[in-house]
């Protein structure tokens, strides 16, 4: 049994406690955007409850080492909840990073204050706790490079790559239970570390810039994991919540994810992810495909009654969010019903597009999710599509040659005029071709995203009224 | 150090939140699924608190050091975590044209 807590020590756990529902009720109120704000503050306040009970704890001596420490973290923090939108899904990698190391430090460190009194489940755990921060430091920094394009994002294979990453699993495994039953093998510790490290790194070579959605769920849930095992090891009922919390929201994100890209769980769990799809669809090019200008689009646009815009990983390429929002006011001036339509897995983090069209300022009310829309598009006029690709593929739905097979997509091709911006016939980032562009009622209009819309904007708001 | 009732509480607690957070996210609007991550992440920071203990007592010079770097890098994330969510959710507005003044103070 667990000796009296002295009275102090109740305090703190007590602290601990009302921090826990905070944060609990900080995600509940994430169910909607207009009680989500409070979940900020909820958290916030559960944050400074638990920071404060930690400082109060008896045994703490050197303040002035910790305040130092809090002072930097605030100076980098600062500037890293001020990136732009647009760099949002780096910056969320990065966090992951940062999060998983400071598991993996104090992993770490618990490990050389103990040894060898460890008992054998604690050292389970704390092996947990630092091949899985381990690897998601590594993964999250090579996904947030990927996403700042400071590494190349084509997604990078080699034979045998499944075959080096089990090996390399395994290795850290070995390591883990050797140190479970000799837990005074100091010197092999560091080793466990290093192999998570470059397992973490290996993980994610070969992944696309089309998986990016499901990889970062996947590394927040391994962030969450780590942190919960982090919670066994220091006896922490506060950091054992927090941690299932987090990582079961990035399980559950990553589900979804792997849903819409039509990928069954196990297969994204075991990081078989990124397999390239070699472009089957060659020598397709001839045929023919209707073009139309920015004075033609527009004059279909104005005269149409419901437009349903399909944003995509283009238009935040082309940083074209803005013009979007300009082109819904020309249009929604003139009476047309304009409407999103948001697939799970456009752009490069869950929820992507949605926090980039609400930085232009469309009111979330028009972003509607793929299953609520597709219904829609038979009584659409005009479907529009930005920069987006394989999600509008109809090959998904009908050949089963096709390597997006099965995904769900939202049905573009059942409106009763299709346009797609695009910069060239290039099939897009998959190198999947998409036969919606050869479509009847496709009309292609080759540009710019953004220089694209903007004539379209100057067309309607110049042109006529 | 843990004896096993401790142990087996820790894992009723760890698995009863796991119900909680599935329930719980299951229900977060897919809209709002990025700020969802940065809110989590600036939560799973928390950890900050092991890190905060063993810079404080002090029973290492690796134990402070690791600390040190680990308080840094947790709490960066707390305030890069929430000032972005707050950011991104004062961005989600309603059709119905701003009824509320755009005054709102920035949170720390």
């Amino acid at each position: 049994m667990a000796p009296d807590l002295a009275g102090g020590q109740i305090v703190i756990e007590l602290v601990y406690l009302v921090a826990s529902v905070l944060f609990i009720l900080s995600l509940k109120w994430m169910s909607s955007p207009t009680t989500a704000r409070h979940g900020i503050w909820a958290g916030e306040i559960g944050m400074l409850l638990a920071i404060s009970g930690t400082l109060l704890r008896h045994g703490i001596i050197d303040y002035r080492l910790i305040a130092i420490a809090i002072v930097l973290g605030v100076i980098i923090g600062v500037p890293l909840g001020e990136v732009a939108m647009t760099a949002v899904p780096q910056r969320t990698a990065l966090s992951h990073a940062f999060g998983a190391l400071c598991v993996t430090l104090v992993g770490s460190a618990e490990f050389y204050l103990r040894s060898p009194n460890i008992s054998r489940f604690m050292m389970s755990v704390l092996s947990l706790e630092v091949i899985l921060g381990g690897l998601t430091v590594t993964g999250s920094l090579m996904a947030a490079g990927k996403l700042q394009e400071i590494l190349p994002q084509r997604p990078l294979t080699y034979k045998g790559q499944n075959l080096v990453n089990f090996l390399l699993l395994a290795g850290a495994l070995a390591i883990a239970v050797t140190l479970v039953l000799h837990p005074d093998s100091k010197s092999l510790f560091p080793f466990m570390i290093l192999i998570a490290l470059t397992f973490g790194v290996l993980l994610i070579i070969p992944i696309g810039g089309a998986d990016m959605p499901t990889v970062i769920s996947l590394l927040n849930g391994y962030a969450g994991l780590s942190a919960a095992a982090m919670g066994f090891v220091l006896d922490s009922k506060l950091l054992i919540i927090a941690g299932a919390l987090d990582g079961s929201s990035g399980l559950i994100l990553s589900i979804i994810m792997s849903k819409a890209m039509n990928r069954s769980f196990t297969n994204v769990l075991f990081g078989a992810f990124g397999q390239v799809q070699t472009s089957a669809a060659a020598g397709e090019e001839t045929r023919p495909v209707r073009s139309a200008t920015a004075e033609e689009a527009a004059a279909i646009l104005s005269s149409a009654n419901r437009v349903v815009i399909v944003p995509g990983y283009g238009m935040a390429v082309a940083q074209a969010q803005h013009k979007v929002r300009e082109l819904y006011d020309a249009l929604t001036k003139r009476g047309v019903d304009v409407r999103f339509a948001i697939h799970p897995v456009a752009g490069r983090m869950p929820g992507h597009m949605n926090v980039l069209l609400a930085e232009a300022n469309i009111p979330y009310d028009r972003l509607i999710e793929m299953d609520d829309i597709n219904g829609d598009f038979p009584q659409t006029d005009v479907a529009l599509v930005i920069g987006a690709n394989d999600v509008t593929n109809p090959a998904a739905r009908s050949d089963a040659s096709s390597p997006i097979y099965g995904m769900p997509i939202l049905d573009v091709d059942k409106a009763h005029t299709v346009m797609v911006i695009k910069r060239s016939m290039n099939p897009g980032f998959a190198g999947i071709d998409n036969p919606l562009y050869y479509l009847d009622n496709t009309l292609m209009l080759f540009g710019d995203a953004k220089a694209f819309v903007g004539s379209i904007v100057r067309e309607l708001t110049g042109g006529h009224s | 150090m843990n004896s096993s009732s401790n142990l087996i509480n820790a894992l009723f607690i760890f698995v009863l939140a796991g119900f909680i957070g599935f329930e719980v996210i299951r229900r977060v609007s897919p809209l709002l699924h990025t700020p969802l991550m940065s809110l989590t992440n600036a939560l799973d920071a928390i950890a900050v608190v092991g890190a905060i203990v063993l810079v404080g007592e002090h029973k290492s010079t690796l134990s402070a050091v690791f600390g040190f770097i680990a308080v840094v890098a947790a709490t960066s994330n707390i305030v890069g975590g929430f000032l972005i969510t707050d950011r991104m959710l004062k961005m989600f507005k309603p059709s119905r044209p701003a009824a509320k003044s755009s005054t709102e103070s920035v949170t720390k």
